[in-house]
């Protein structure tokens, strides 16, 4: 860690949205859909026509309960909507309903690991609230478009507490979240597209100092990795400034990825007074325990869950447990090849190892995957039961990952099957010791180190095929004649 | 053939009998319209042409025997519902231009009765006024005297049905805007509980206080039109999911032994000894039908009107916000930048009585003030709820004028706010409890009628019907109409 640390300390909190994968808005029953052409899925309630009244999509009830169990939190009763009052062209009723006094979900916290060292960081509130529609700035010959086909796509806007101190602590925060909304399939999470989408609010102080520094809220940071490096470069700036005895302004600023600078936005000479007050086209939503309760029992297990029950069930490592239960869909195919395979420990080292790495290659996700879990499972069978070598695996799986074959039929097809029989083996040895006399001879002189060369001679000339422990076995009994 | 002189039901006996068709009476009250409208403004839209094709199928189904409940009946809405294809304006330079693509669930229950609409009626600009001089499209004048207002903001509903223009007119009620326009113009008019008609596509002025209603020339007609009006809409969160809806069926019972109340703070206002009076012999024909008199007390009614016009004016600041300019309605011309659309839009847009509620609500939700002004209000609001639930213990129906006096005359209060704000003292606490309340005619003083206010409890529209029906077998105030 860079010197300006010792110190330093950094304040952050978060404010994470989430675009809940409804199939409706949030008030009106036009669709969500990613893409559509402009303003084809705004119907007369996101178009804030006269007379029209938001009706609650309660699909987004639910979601919220299961975020808010995963957070650990309280679930509100009753919950109550408020209107949000400012002036924005995208914003079409001239105020967005979002919550203040009665968030659905408040007092949450989540448990985060940085390199081992463990913290709980709070999480203050989560609430409903609409999204806005989109300006569109070229094309229009000194005019903006507006599309409102966004406009009132439900967000749950997640609010930490202030208790993040590190870019990395923020990033694991961010991606613990990200895992629980997938894990939940209450959004997609893709953070290029915005529908998880995360601010920065960033402060300052000398370490040992009680009062919190000025803050600033650094927006539109859309990827795991610009979350760190915005929060960096935020750090380092402001302590830079307060070392040259300037003062931090408190302000919304802007991340450049190109730059990989953080600037201000254009500021505005009043404060924003949004003038909250209750949604009085919506009454306060109770919330019975039957339905939360209800709502819980359909949660699937979270990842904190799972990563336990895999090192106590599957005797994993720490290390192993957390990578694959982070994300939902690996863990799923972990327990599949697992299953298959009746090989928990060799599964997750073939999962991580050359199916990670053949992933990344192709830049797949786990779904995508061009072997199957029970392929995988297969082919970790024919390992236990000595088939092939672990080695050969390693062909096999990608001759599968091209061809899409079956894994009994590639081992056949490419004759890899692993040569078991004793008087085979036995032969292949006689032949390699006869041809080269002087290395047995010394061998038999006490050069203990050349068995590592016979072994190596042998599985050559068995193209690798030989079971290496029967090699072993009978190279030692022969050698030492 | 003066069909106006009959009631609805006797309407819809000729149009089932076949004695006339709703061609003809459709065309009746068309030709009523040409003839007096002109002077009266009490109409921004007239629907001619629309409304005599909708007789025409209306004729053919009675000829089919397919006729609807209210079939071929006329009617005149407040120009603040939502019409498809029709020009939906709120009274407002705003929106003079705005034709609207969807309808109003009001519109579209009366609509599926087979009622045909003659035309959209005048109001005071996004329903804020209490005398009709603030609309966009002119002052609508009273058909008893033409010096007068005919209230507000129904006003143009009010005066058409006053006037004979229509049988009957829908309208809205905020503070008093359907009870006080009955009030000066000598009718019927009925605000019911609070979600019992549906506001989708009611275009919004104060979302927690608004609520549809009926102008009519009797208690008869208004029961008719309002149970046809009301019921639980989806659409309307704020609707009530009650499912039995009559008020019919006890119309003509007696009221012996009810009670009425009579609050002693309404009675200690320094009321006009010709409104004392009126009130007075109200009083004694419910007396000689068997009702018991029982004094009681409202002890926060004092505060209803401030805390109105915290509340009303916070609501309709961000209800209003939607008018920028942007997707539909008036926009400024040339527009330098976002920010000169917008505050141009709106300075041109909107008249000065709408920009002072707006200025008001807008501040009253400021940063620093909406604690003492807006919370302490809602607070309020909730005593004011109290002393109703409490009165209703005791009483039926609560009896009081509805309005200060008569009706004054054409821009006599318009450069005060607040004495024009203090029309609706009586009418606007029944607003802030969501409670039912109807006006009756009970009198006249020097050739302008007189109004008296019943309010119900919840969801009592029934009993509140059944006072007024009782009052209008005995008394001939609800028969005289004006002379135009």
């Amino acid at each position: 860690m860079s010197d300006y640390l010792k110190n330093w300390e950094a304040v952050i909190g978060l404010e994470i949205h989430v675009q809940l994968s409804t199939n409706s808005k949030l008030f009106s029953g036009a669709s969500t859909n990613f893409g559509a052409l402009p303003n084809t899925q705004a119907c007369n309630i996101d178009l804030a026509l006269p007379g029209v009244l938001p009706v609650l999509n309660e699909e987004v009830l639910k979601m919220a309960i299961k975020l808010g169990k995963a957070l650990n939190a309280n679930i509100n009763s009753p919950t109550s909507f408020a209107r949000k009052n400012y002036f924005y062209p995208d914003s079409p009723k001239g105020y967005q309903i979002s919550q203040m006094d009665k968030p659905i979900v408040e007092k949450g916290y989540l448990d985060i690991e940085v390199e081992g060292v463990k913290k709980r960081i709070g999480v203050t509130r989560a609430h409903l609230e609409e999204d806005a529609g989109k300006s569109l700035h070229d094309d229009f010959e000194g005019q903006s478009g507006i599309d409102l086909n966004r406009a009132g796509t439900p967000l749950l806007e997640i609010v930490s507490e202030p208790e993040i101190n590190t870019p990395q602590e923020a990033v694991a925060y961010l991606k613990s979240i990200h895992s629980i909304i997938r894990y939940l399939e209450i959004s997609d999470g893709n953070m290029a597209e915005g529908s998880m989408r995360c601010d920065a609010n960033v402060s300052v102080r000398r370490k040992g100092d009680e009062e919190l520094g000025t803050r600033t809220e650094t927006k539109n940071v859309n990827s795991f990795r610009f979350v760190e490096k915005a929060i960096q470069y935020e750090i380092e700036r402001q302590i830079h400034e307060l070392e040259s005895g300037n003062l931090i302004v408190q302000e919304t600023r802007l991340y450049d990825s190109q730059q990989n600078i953080t600037r201000p936005m254009r500021s505005k000479e009043f404060a924003n007074d949004y003038r909250y007050f209750p949604e009085p086209d919506l009454l306060p939503i109770k919330l019975e325990k039957d339905f939360i309760d209800e709502v819980i029992s359909t949660m699937p297990e979270m990842p904190e869950q799972k990563r336990e029950r895999f090192i106590s069930e599957y005797n994993l490592s720490s290390y192993d447990a957390d990578l694959l239960a982070l994300d939902k869909d690996l863990a799923d195919f972990f327990e599949e090849v697992s299953k298959v395979s009746g090989s928990p420990k060799l599964s997750a080292n073939w999962i991580m190892g050359d199916l990670s790495a053949q992933l990344n290659n192709e830049n797949l996700n786990i779904k995508d995957s061009k072997i199957s879990s029970k392929k995988l499972g297969e082919l970790i069978i024919r390992i236990n039961d000595g088939t092939i070598s672990g080695k050969i695996a390693k062909d096999v799986f990608e001759k599968i990952w091209i061809s899409g074959g079956e894994v009994d039929e590639t081992i056949q097809k490419e004759g890899l099957e692993q040569v078991t029989n004793f008087d085979e083996i036995e032969s292949m040895i006689d032949k390699v010791i006869q041809s080269n006399p002087e290395q047995h001879s010394q061998y038999k002189a006490g050069k203990d180190r050349l068995f590592g060369f016979f072994v190596g001679q042998v599985m050559k000339a068995s193209e690798g095929k030989a079971n290496p422990k029967q090699v072993n076995d009978i190279l030692k009994e022969k050698l030492e004649k | 053939m003066d069909f106006h002189n009959l009631s609805l039901k006797e309407q819809l006996q000729g149009l089932k009998k076949g004695s006339f068709s709703s061609t003809e009476l459709t065309s009746h009250y068309l030709e009523r319209i040409e003839k007096y409208d002109d002077e009266l403004n009490s109409f921004i839209s007239i629907t001619a042409e629309r409304a005599l094709i909708q007789a025409q199928n209306s004729d053919e189904r009675y000829a089919n025997n397919q006729a609807y409940g209210l079939d071929g009946i006329p009617l005149a809405h407040k120009d603040i519902f939502c019409t498809k294809d029709v020009l939906t304006t709120c009274g407002s330079k705003m929106l003079h231009n705005f034709v609207s693509p969807y309808s109003s669930t009001v519109y579209e229950k009366l609509d599926a009765q087979g009622m045909v609409m003659l035309g959209k009626t005048n109001m005071d600009e996004f329903a804020m006024g209490s005398s009709n001089e603030t609309s966009y499209f002119g002052p609508v004048k009273n058909p008893w005297n033409k010096e007068y207002v005919p209230g507000g903001s129904s006003g143009g509903s009010a005066a058409c049905v006053a006037a004979n223009l229509t049988p009957v007119a829908t309208a809205t009620d905020t503070g008093g805007s359907i009870r006080q326009p009955a009030s000066l113009c000598g009718l019927t008019g009925i605000k019911p509980t609070y979600g019992r008609v549906s506001r989708y596509g009611m275009i919004a002025f104060a979302s927690s206080l608004d609520q549809g209603g009926v102008l009519a020339k009797s208690a008869e007609d208004a029961a008719l039109i309002l149970e046809a009006m009301s019921g639980y809409d989806p659409k309307d969160s704020t609707s009530l999911n009650v499912k039995h809806i009559d008020f019919q069926t006890n119309l003509n019972e007696s009221i012996k032994n009810l009670n009425i109340g009579l609050p002693k703070e309404f009675f200690d206002a320094e009321l006009p000894p010709y409104l004392q009076k009126s009130i007075q012999e109200s009083v004694d024909v419910y007396k000689h039908l068997g009702a018991n008199i029982v004094e009681i007390s409202l002890p926060n009614i004092n505060l209803s009107l401030p805390i109105y016009y915290i509340i009303a004016p916070a609501e309709c600041s961000a209800n209003l916000s939607r008018y920028d300019g942007v997707r539909y309605g008036y926009r400024c011309k040339n527009p330098k930048d976002i920010d000169d659309l917008f505050m141009r839009t709106r300075e041109e847009g909107f008249g000065s009585e709408v920009k002072r509620r707006i200025l008001i609500g807008t501040y009253a939700l400021s940063a620093g003030y909406y604690d003492a002004y807006y919370l302490k209000a809602q607070k309020c609001r909730q005593l004011v709820a109290n002393d109703f639930t409490e009165a209703f213990k005791k009483v039926d129906v609560i009896l009081s004028p509805t309005t200060p006096g008569t009706a004054f005359k054409s821009g006599e209060k318009t450069s005060d706010p607040v004495e024009m704000y203090l029309q609706d003292i009586f009418t606007i606490p029944a607003n802030l409890a969501g409670l039912p309340a109807l006006s009756i005619p009970c009198g006249e003083h020097e050739g302008l009628p007189l109004g008296l206010q019943l309010v119900g409890n919840s969801l009592q529209e029934s009993t509140l019907l059944q006072f007024a029906q009782a009052f209008q077998s005995n008394t001939d105030w609800h028969k005289k109409l004006p002379n135009i």
